[in-house]
């Protein structure tokens, strides 16, 4: 019987981030707001 | 059908778009960008650090910089977003590596060995016994030195000064204080040779 030498893609597959933190991304970026006052720039986290 | 049709047209959209979208308020945008290139991003990551739970650290880091620099208005859109994300990715990987004091394991198993250039230049426990007792007899041998020689000796060699300063704190001239460190230096020399005392550690 002939080997096979190919990785296990799905081994591959599993190297992603976990759906929580893809999830915390997208909820901070929409918490996050700029707010510019002249030239200068704040940061609010409104949760 | 429909699900295949919107995933061709998000691919049609490119990164340069959907980041300009995003920045004009379409948040949206950011979630395709992050579906597109998480994958890439979190191998590249977990490539370099071997660890899971710190590549989800690493990752979630990243994307918060790009978040803020996206929202900041202070990304140029001058090169292409991908390899900037990696390049964000990279910095913080070496922070993190940085932060806990210890590069990637260093490979010792081939012929060249690390510790061959390295090595512990502090003297260990029997060297410097060694050295305080080479050192005491170098201060008896001092002490037998006639009172002048001794002092410009000691002045020069423990107590760091220079001769023009041995000079003002003795009254004497500067070549006369060299003459006298010079005198005392083959007085020393004789007394050690021709008692064969071995001041070497």
């Amino acid at each position: 019987m002939a080997k096979l030498y190919i990785e296990d893609s799905k081994h591959l597959e599993t190297l992603k981030p976990a759906e929580e933190t893809v999830n915390f991304l997208l909820n901070y970026s929409q918490a996050l707001t700029i707010i510019k006052y002249n030239k200068l720039k704040f940061e609010a986290l409104l949760n | 059908m429909l699900l295949k049709v919107m995933i061709m047209r998000k691919e049609l959209i490119t990164d340069a778009v959907l980041v300009s979208n995003y920045i004009n308020g379409d948040e949206r945008s950011l979630s395709v960008l992050i579906q597109r290139h998480k994958q890439k991003i979190y191998s590249f990551i977990y490539s370099k650090v071997f660890d899971r739970d710190v590549t989800e650290d690493v990752f979630q880091d990243t994307f918060i910089k790009v978040i803020r620099t996206l929202k900041l208005g202070k990304y140029n859109e001058e090169g292409k977003f991908l390899p900037w994300v990696m390049r964000i990715a990279h910095n913080l990987v070496i922070d993190h590596f940085r932060k806990n004091n210890r590069m990637p394991k260093f490979d010792n198993s081939n012929d060249f060995n690390i510790f061959s250039v390295l090595s512990d230049s502090s003297l260990n426990a029997e060297k410097s016994i060694i050295k305080g007792q080479v050192e005491d007899d170098v201060k008896r041998l001092i002490e037998e030195l006639p009172d002048d020689q001794k002092e410009v000796l000691i002045m020069r060699m423990y107590n760091d000064m220079s001769f023009k300063e041995i000079s003002e704190n003795t009254g004497v001239s500067i070549n006369t204080a060299l003459g006298r460190m010079r005198y005392a230096l083959i007085n020393l020399r004789k007394v050690i040779e021709k008692h064969n005392i071995v001041l070497t550690n």
